[in-house]
């Protein structure tokens, strides 16, 4: 499926991180058009008839979420860019940002307009030293040229934009996480409501929003929504709630694929298309056995869900999370499901914030069952002990405040539940003399002497 | 009236009332059970312990729509027509849940635990969690160690609640405390060089709810369930903090705070907390001694209150000076029983103790400068016997230029309120001083009959604190042997027959004194406003 890249349009000219290569190919011509044209209340309607979800996985409408600032707040209303990047697979934020900034910028910028923002904060992670390096640049540009600062492009609209380097944990990618970190906290998301919305960054209005979501913006505001919602998928003429996957989307493909990378593709692309088509297939000649369609968190296709579409609402009906950041990571054969959890669980035991209880103990819970079972000393119990972990932690369950622990919980339910009799294999080929203890080994903790 | 049902009885709320889940349930006489959560602190949701079903009812079909997953009850408000369900299994298995999350890192090692008996984990455990521990792991270990010089950290049995990190920053406003690392391997910890150390810092030890936090004052001292708990004021300034005083045949263990809104809220300052060691001092006055000469005869009680009296109407003017730590009725019948003898008898107000300024934390706690508990109340019985705050400096004045008076001082105070000049110019003019205080003082050397008096945990009476609330207690502990209460010393001397009631002086206290009024009725445990004489109701919570 030819597919003309819009988002990454620039990303291969020379010094496309310029102001000048931006502007050559069109760049700020959106942003130009709409401060004259268009009020604040007016574009966040044409954002809202576009559909257009949020690209930092949870998919929630934007307009939508524009919309639910108070009305009439004195202010100040705040704008926090998320570039927290941190689920494994993705990086489409950092090809964005180190390679075409001003685009990000003038995302920014408009979402700030409509919003009624006077100040934005990016909150970029710590290692990401090109992207703020080139970032902070396009910001100096933009204020010497008048697109930043007092009265943007000869508008009354005026905008500060900051850069914030957070140390890099994965719950600062969590919006309320990412507040509390910017505020200068330790990232413990916080309970909701209110919701950012009313009650944000230094308890004023905020709206927090993905970088790709708001290049979406930008090129909504340059090419229209007609265009965009001439790409993707319609909603569901069944489901009046649906908003459907319009626009352009940026699949990171990486794993065990000849051409790993980052692909811009309109949402509903098929994983087997991504895989095939984009990515030149498995390598070395191999067979695919499971693919994640969106960031560890999401879950686990097996090569059997490869024709499921990549849009908001495919990856759902095949049990897995959702979309997420749309970060394709391939498995092919050779790969342990058993190291692949384990591999998963390790990296959400240390995410984890530590908050709540259940996700606190249950990550933690399940990487020592890994351990063990990935030391020979699994049981077969320890199969129905982790999938009982992953139905009862997170927030679709209620227990927990912030989605992390559904994270951790999909790849465990999707794991285990796909590829059950691999992991039955494994614990009785390497316990074979304990694998039906039903019991508590060291049932007994050792008791501390103080 | 709106209403919020909770496992299907109906709670009523007052008008603009804002409580949460967790105090419907309360009233409704259903434990949610929770760790991180209380009243006097902001609402983190992180323990998930609270978790119920919730819905709302429609007032007008009365049909329930409910929320589709778990939610926190301390999170949850209480609005009209929140319907909570706490009894269903779902609510179960999800605390079944968070109990075996919280045991995963937990050493179990209750024996040597302070907190065993009082301990939430523990208490929890056994109503909703499993009889079967499923995980085997070993449990995080960490060592103990100290927060500051009230507090040490048992790191392990930490359950992270964070109710203390909350209270150093919402309470004290002193922020010591705070969680490093992340994930299970999260510890309560406190910078390097800047240790837990406020005014307040005993209070995270009540907070916590297992045995992370032990105060260094208790520590291994008592089994909890051996001590019983009684109703108490502290005296350790004019604040009046509402207190338990927890106590093992007759010996104090602990004072901790006893919740009361008027007053101190949750709270109690280190100050008071560990201010009762001078209950079981051995330097307590215990024998009761007559002067003769330069010799001091030990004498029996039963004589002595006999002889003294004997004495004092020999002499004809009596002056008695009503320490500001004796209670409301024992001021009023040692004024009582000096009018007796002498109907001009001086009747004045001891000195009052004072050590520094009112310091005031972040939620508008204070501790008094002012450290007596009972000035007020003292002030106003002086005033109806004299018509004006007569102190003690007056009595000097008129002892020095006057007849031979007997003079009997009041004491009780914690420690040397009384230096040997006043001694010595109240022990040259007096005809007959008798002193009745717990510890030795320059005055009690010079006295003519030294008895021994008890402390506040021996005491029974009222208080009256620098906001004029009115608060009766009745003895926590028996006096030490010798060791007689002021209040049934002055009860024999007016010849009254029984035993000493302080309630029975305290009616015709409130009837002979406007300033008492309130205090007719029954006072109930959170005291009542002499100002606004209105009954406080009984605590809900």
């Amino acid at each position: 499926m030819p597919f003309e890249p819009v988002l990454l349009a620039n990303i291969n000219k020379p010094e496309s991180y310029t102001l000048r290569v931006y502007e050559a190919g069109g760049g700020y011509q959106g942003l130009r058009k709409v401060l004259k044209e268009k009020t604040p209340a007016e574009f966040i309607e044409l954002v809202k008839s576009s559909n257009l979800r949020g690209r930092g996985g949870a998919g929630f409408p934007t307009g939508l979420k524009w919309s639910f600032l108070p009305k009439d707040h004195p202010g100040p209303v705040y704008m926090c860019i998320n570039a927290d990047e941190s689920e494994p697979g993705t990086f489409n934020n950092r090809i964005l940002m180190e390679l075409d900034p001003h685009q990000v910028i003038e995302g920014i910028i408009l979402s700030c307009y409509a919003t009624k923002a006077v100040t934005a904060y990016l909150y970029i992670r710590v290692e990401y030293p090109t992207c703020y390096q080139r970032l902070q640049q396009a910001i100096d540009e933009c204020y010497a040229a008048g697109l930043l600062g007092k009265n943007i492009a000869g508008s009354d609209f005026s905008l500060d934009i900051y850069l914030h380097r957070g140390a890099a944990a994965y719950i600062c990618g969590e919006e309320t996480g990412l507040i509390e970190s910017l505020e200068g906290k330790r990232a413990w998301p916080r309970i909701k409501p209110p919701f950012p919305a009313v009650e944000g960054v230094f308890r004023k209005p905020t709206v927090v929003n993905n970088i790709e979501t708001v290049c979406c913006v930008t090129q909504i505001a340059a090419r229209g929504v007609e265009w965009f919602k001439s790409i993707g998928v319609p909603s569901d003429p069944n489901n009046p709630r649906d908003p459907g996957s319009y626009g352009p989307k940026l699949y990171c493909l990486s794993g065990h694929v000849n051409k790993p990378g980052c692909y811009e593709a309109p949402l509903g692309i098929t994983c087997r298309q991504l895989i095939d088509e984009y990515g030149g297939g498995i390598w070395k000649g191999r067979k695919a056995k499971a693919a994640i369609p969106g960031g560890i968190s999401m879950g686990l296709f097996t090569a059997a869900e490869f024709d499921t579409p990549l849009d908001f609402a495919g990856p759902g009906k095949v049990g897995c999370l959702g979309l997420g950041t749309a970060a394709v990571v391939v498995l092919d054969e050779t790969v342990s499901m058993v190291d692949f959890l384990h591999n998963s669980c390790r990296f959400f035991a240390h995410e984890s914030c530590g908050q709540c209880t259940p996700c606190r103990e249950g990550t933690h819970w399940s990487l020592t069952m890994l351990e063990r079972i990935k030391a020979g000393k699994g049981r077969l119990k320890d199969l129905d002990l982790l999938l009982e972990i992953g139905d009862t932690i997170g927030i679709i369950p209620g227990t927990t405040i912030c989605g992390l622990s559904d994270g951790a919980a999909w790849p465990i339910k999707n794991a285990i539940r796909k590829f059950r009799p691999e992991f039955e294999e494994y614990i009785k080929r390497t316990n074979p003399t304990g694998y039906m203890v039903t019991e508590a080994v060291n049932a007994l903790p050792v008791v501390a002497l103080h | 009236m709106p209403k919020v049902i909770v496992d299907g009885i109906e709670v009523e709320l007052a008008a603009g009332e804002r409580i949460n889940g967790i105090q419907a349930a309360q009233r409704a006489g259903v434990e949610i059970p929770h760790y991180c959560w209380h009243a006097g602190l902001t609402v983190v949701a992180s323990c998930r312990m609270c978790l119920v079903e919730a819905g709302t009812r429609n007032p007008d079909t009365g049909d329930v729509m409910m929320v589709p997953k778990l939610v926190p009850a301390c999170q949850t408000p209480a609005t009209p027509n929140t319907v909570f369900i706490t009894n269903s299994e779902k609510v179960a298995n999800a605390r079944a849940m968070v109990e075996e999350d919280l045991l995963i890192d937990h050493p179990i090692d209750c024996p040597i635990c302070d907190k065993a008996g009082e301990c939430n984990l523990q208490d929890y455990h056994f109503k909703y969690g499993q009889d079967q521990r499923r995980a085997d792991i070993r449990p995080f270990t960490s060592r103990k160690r100290e927060m500051g010089d009230t507090v040490t950290l048992f790191v392990d049995r930490c359950v992270m609640c964070t109710r203390c990190v909350r209270f150093t920053r919402e309470i004290s406003g002193t922020s010591e405390l705070f969680v490093i690392n992340r994930g299970s391997h999260e510890e309560i910890d406190v910078f390097p060089g800047y240790p837990l150390e406020n005014r307040m810092s005993g209070n995270v030890v009540d907070l916590c709810p297992v045995g992370a936090l032990g105060d260094k004052d208790f520590l291994y001292k008592q089994r909890v369930w051996f001590m019983r708990k009684h109703d108490g004021v502290c005296t350790g300034c004019s604040t009046g903090c509402s207190i338990s005083v927890e106590e093992n045949q007759d010996t104090v263990y602990r004072l901790k705070p006893r919740e009361n809104p008027h007053i101190n809220q949750w709270w109690m300052c280190d100050e008071g907390r560990y201010g009762y060691h001078h209950v079981h001092s051995d330097r307590r006055l215990t024998d009761v001694q007559r002067r003769d000469g330069v010799n001091w005869t030990l004498i029996e009680w039963s004589q002595v209150v006999r002889e003294i009296d004997e004495r004092f109407r020999n002499v004809g003017r009596v002056a008695v000076v009503l320490s500001p730590h004796l209670t409301v009725e024992e001021a009023y019948l040692l004024g009582k029983y000096a009018r007796e003898v002498d109907p001009q008898a001086q009747v004045v107000l001891g000195p009052v103790p004072v050590e520094g300024t009112d310091e005031t934390f972040k939620n508008g706690f204070t501790i008094h400068a002012e450290k007596a508990p009972n000035r007020r109340g003292v002030e106003e019985v002086v005033t109806h016997f004299m018509g004006q705050v007569a102190t003690l400096d007056n009595l000097l004045i008129s002892l020095a230029s006057g007849e031979p008076t007997a003079v009997w001082v009041s004491g009780g105070y914690k420690s040397n309120w009384i230096d040997t000049a006043a001694a010595d110019q109240i022990a040259s003019a007096a005809a007959c001083l008798v002193v009745h205080d717990t510890f030795d003082s320059p005055l009690t050397e010079k006295a003519t009959y030294r008895l021994p008096d008890g402390t506040f945990a021996e005491r029974e009476g009222s208080y009256v604190n620098f906001s004029d609330r009115l608060q009766s207690v009745s003895w926590a502990i028996r006096p030490p042997a010798g060791v007689r209460v002021a209040g049934s010393v002055y009860w024999e001397l007016l010849g009254e027959v029984g035993l000493y009631k302080s309630r029975r002086v305290l009616d015709e206290v409130a009837e002979r004194i406007v300033f008492f009024a309130a205090a007719a009725e029954p006072v109930g445990p959170l005291g009542v406003d002499l100002k606004t004489p209105v009954l406080e109701a009984t605590p809900t919570a």
